[in-house]
């Protein structure tokens, strides 16, 4: 029981949460977008894989740090679009489709790292974010080191969960989103084009994946994994269910989960890690997303159109 | 743009979109080579070279074909209803452990120890997609979240207990399981070659799931189903039955590919035993157009791909993920092209 209060009054045990959860807080926040229009989008996974590879690679390449953000970022709406096109006028299973994205976006970042380095067993690192002085707050004692030693990647994936809150929910486009994915053929009654809605949505929500994946290779870390998503996009759709489609539950959700990994982490560490094997603790993040979906099952307010595509002229 | 159901399509309508995407998915293939500075035709030429140019190819595609019918076929059924079973690579896992469990710590004589660990290794894989089947029709819990997030939950079980009370202690510490006796394992189908009665029974449970979809009223209702489910359940078709039935078939069959690949040709259970043929199931299964002896046909076809790539990445300087690239296109290229061969486009 002391290891527990040990670690919650140790400030590296904050900022991990803090760590953790960023990639999780920017594409839950792309996939609830996606959703709020009515497209689930399974390329999450994979979307976050290729963000990963190409923020990284841009980096490594010669760009400053905020470019590769932007390359991750443009990678990612690419991907959006063919999910988009695909799902959207077409209307194809977006079951299929999703899952078809993730086998390809994982797969072309694979391949363009192999070709790229085609010898290496270690991949190079570059200089990743640093963390961010904010004057004052950063010299707190103890709370500035637990919650203002972030970098501003970080500040930023919380400043996307704000805009996405406020764009959703304050005007006309956020309602138009909104109503794309409940309705969708009150949308196109008010003049509206529930395609061009959906298309953009499932575009901005994937360029947020692949951000939360460039986390991960230009902040949380300073190289390029195999298998370093390892199934995060999977719990972010976890996530999404369990914010009930709304960015500040999604946040909070997000900051828990991560508050249990950085725990499970610590823990590992204690007694108790000498007792249980290490694969328990791991099993905890996963365990907890499928908890959560069970939990929020009866509450779910999920968006009427969810899943449906939209043919002008069916009824 | 909108889409409109063509009520009669022409031969024209059925044969050239699908044709266009073998096509657009050799473009993309031949265009990935040329960035790795390889020689398309000449990579295309090793690929095939290497999947189907000699009988130790044609054995070893055989043999990845395997696993691949089994998830693949796992995939066709449950994706017929609508039931979304991400779950394979799991469901097979949990069928390898069962194998290695009956197989080696049961000390039972070899043809009583082969039907039992089949057996068990089916009961495993069905119970593991009854759970998120059950959240699903009783809470409405998405399936595709849950069964994914199962294949991590157990990836890391197995990682335990081949490190812990399931590991060989012969291993030199390699975290593997013990080894399966000999007369516990699945003979070779003609002796010499390698090529076990895995796959026989792959073909058998092929032409199985073909006879219950066309044949049998569990077919009928699976189709039903995953046609409409309002409508199957006004018409009287128990839905919740159907879907719980489809489960126990579909975590059977991906059981059944880990059981083939322990019993038939690793011989013991290690963390890497499947090369995401759960995964790859899914792709197999799409490309097939969910009809399961089409699921052979792509299963081999997939299998080659993999083989070929493989033994061509050791020649040319291509990496291997181009076979990933290259199915993965093939799959959003041919679901595409499906859809066109039944809808026109139409402005408006």
């Amino acid at each position: 029981m002391t290891d527990i209060v040990d670690i919650l009054l140790s400030a590296s045990f904050w900022a991990a949460i803090l760590r953790i959860a960023s990639p999780l807080i920017f594409a839950t926040m792309g996939e609830l977008i996606c959703e709020r229009a009515g497209v689930l989008n399974l390329g999450i996974e994979g979307i976050m894989v290729f963000g990963a590879f190409a923020g990284w690679m841009a980096v490594y390449a010669g760009l400053p740090l905020w470019g590769g953000v932007a390359v991750a970022m443009l990678a990612g709406m690419a991907f959006g679009a063919l999910h988009g096109v695909l799902t959207i006028p077409f209307g194809l299973s977006q079951h299929v489709v999703g899952l078809g994205i993730t086998m390809l976006a994982t797969a072309a970042a694979y391949y363009a790292y192999r070709l790229a380095l085609p010898e290496v067993t270690n991949p190079p690192r570059i200089t990743p974010f640093q963390p961010l002085h904010i004057p004052v707050l950063s010299d707190l004692p103890w709370l500035g080191q637990a919650l203002f030693s972030q970098t501003a990647l970080t500040w930023a994936g919380f400043a996307a969960t704000g805009a996405t809150a406020l764009v959703l929910f304050r005007t006309p486009l956020g309602l138009a989103v909104r109503a794309a994915g409940e309705n969708p053929q009150a949308v196109e009654a008010q003049g509206l084009s529930v395609t061009a809605i959906r298309m953009g949505a499932v575009i901005v929500g994937s360029g947020l994946m692949a951000v939360g994946g460039a986390f991960l290779t230009m902040s949380a870390f300073s190289s390029f994994f195999f298998e370093m998503v390892n199934g995060r996009g999977w719990i972010c759709i976890a996530l999404v269910v369990f914010g009930a489609w709304k960015p500040g539950k999604a946040l909070l959700g997000a900051l828990l989960f991560a508050g249990f990994d950085a725990l499970q982490i610590r823990l590992q560490q204690t007694g108790l890690g000498q007792v249980v094997p290490y694969q328990v603790f791991l099993m905890i993040p996963y365990l907890l997303s499928i908890l959560a979906l069970i939990v929020m099952s009866r509450r779910a307010e999920t968006p009427a159109a969810l899943m449906t595509p939209f043919n002008r002229g069916d009824r | 743009m909108r889409l409109e159901p063509i009520a009669a399509p022409s031969h024209a309508r059925t044969l050239v979109p699908p044709a266009i995407a073998i096509a657009a998915t050799i473009a993309v293939a031949g265009l990935l080579a040329a960035m790795a500075g390889a020689n398309p035709l000449h990579t295309f030429g090793l690929i095939v070279k290497g999947a189907f140019g000699s009988k130790f190819a044609l054995l070893e595609t055989l043999n990845r074909a395997t696993p691949l019918i089994f998830t693949g076929l796992a995939v066709a059924v449950a994706f017929r209803a609508r039931l979304w079973n991400i779950g394979a690579e799991a469901q097979l896992y949990a069928g390898a452990l069962l194998t290695v469990l009956i197989g080696t710590q049961l000390g039972l004589p070899g043809p009583l120890a082969i039907p039992l660990m089949a057996l068990g290794a089916v009961i495993a894989g069905a119970l593991l997609l009854l759970g998120p089947v059950l959240l699903k029709t009783r809470l409405g819990v998405d399936e595709v979240v849950t069964t994914l997030l199962l294949n991590f939950v157990m990836a890391l079980f197995i990682s335990y207990l081949l490190e812990g009370p399931l590991k060989d202690p012969m291993g030199m510490g390699w975290p593997k399981s013990p080894s399966l006796p000999r007369d516990a394992r699945l003979p070779r189908i003609v002796d010499g070659l390698r090529l076990h009665w895995g796959f026989a029974l792959a073909l058998i449970c092929a032409a199985g799931v073909w006879v219950i979809q066309t044949r049998t009223t569990l077919g009928y209702e699976i189709r039903a189903v995953g046609a409409n489910p309002q409508a199957a359940r006004f018409a009287g078709i128990p839905v919740t039955a159907t879907l719980v039935k489809t489960a126990l078939l579909s975590g059977g069959l991906a059981a059944l590919a880990g059981f083939s690949e322990v019993a038939g040709l690793k011989g013991n259970l290690t963390t890497d035993l499947s090369a995401s043929f759960g995964y790859t199931g899914i792709v197999v299964a799409m490309l097939a157009l969910l009809h399961p002896l089409g699921v052979v046909v792509s299963a081999l076809f997939v299998a080659g791909i993999f083989v070929g790539a493989d033994s061509m990445s050791r020649a040319a300087q291509v990496p291997t993920y181009i076979a990933d690239l290259l199915l993965a296109s093939a799959l959003l290229f041919m679901v595409l092209a499906v859809l066109l061969t039944r809808f026109r486009v139409v402005r408006g």
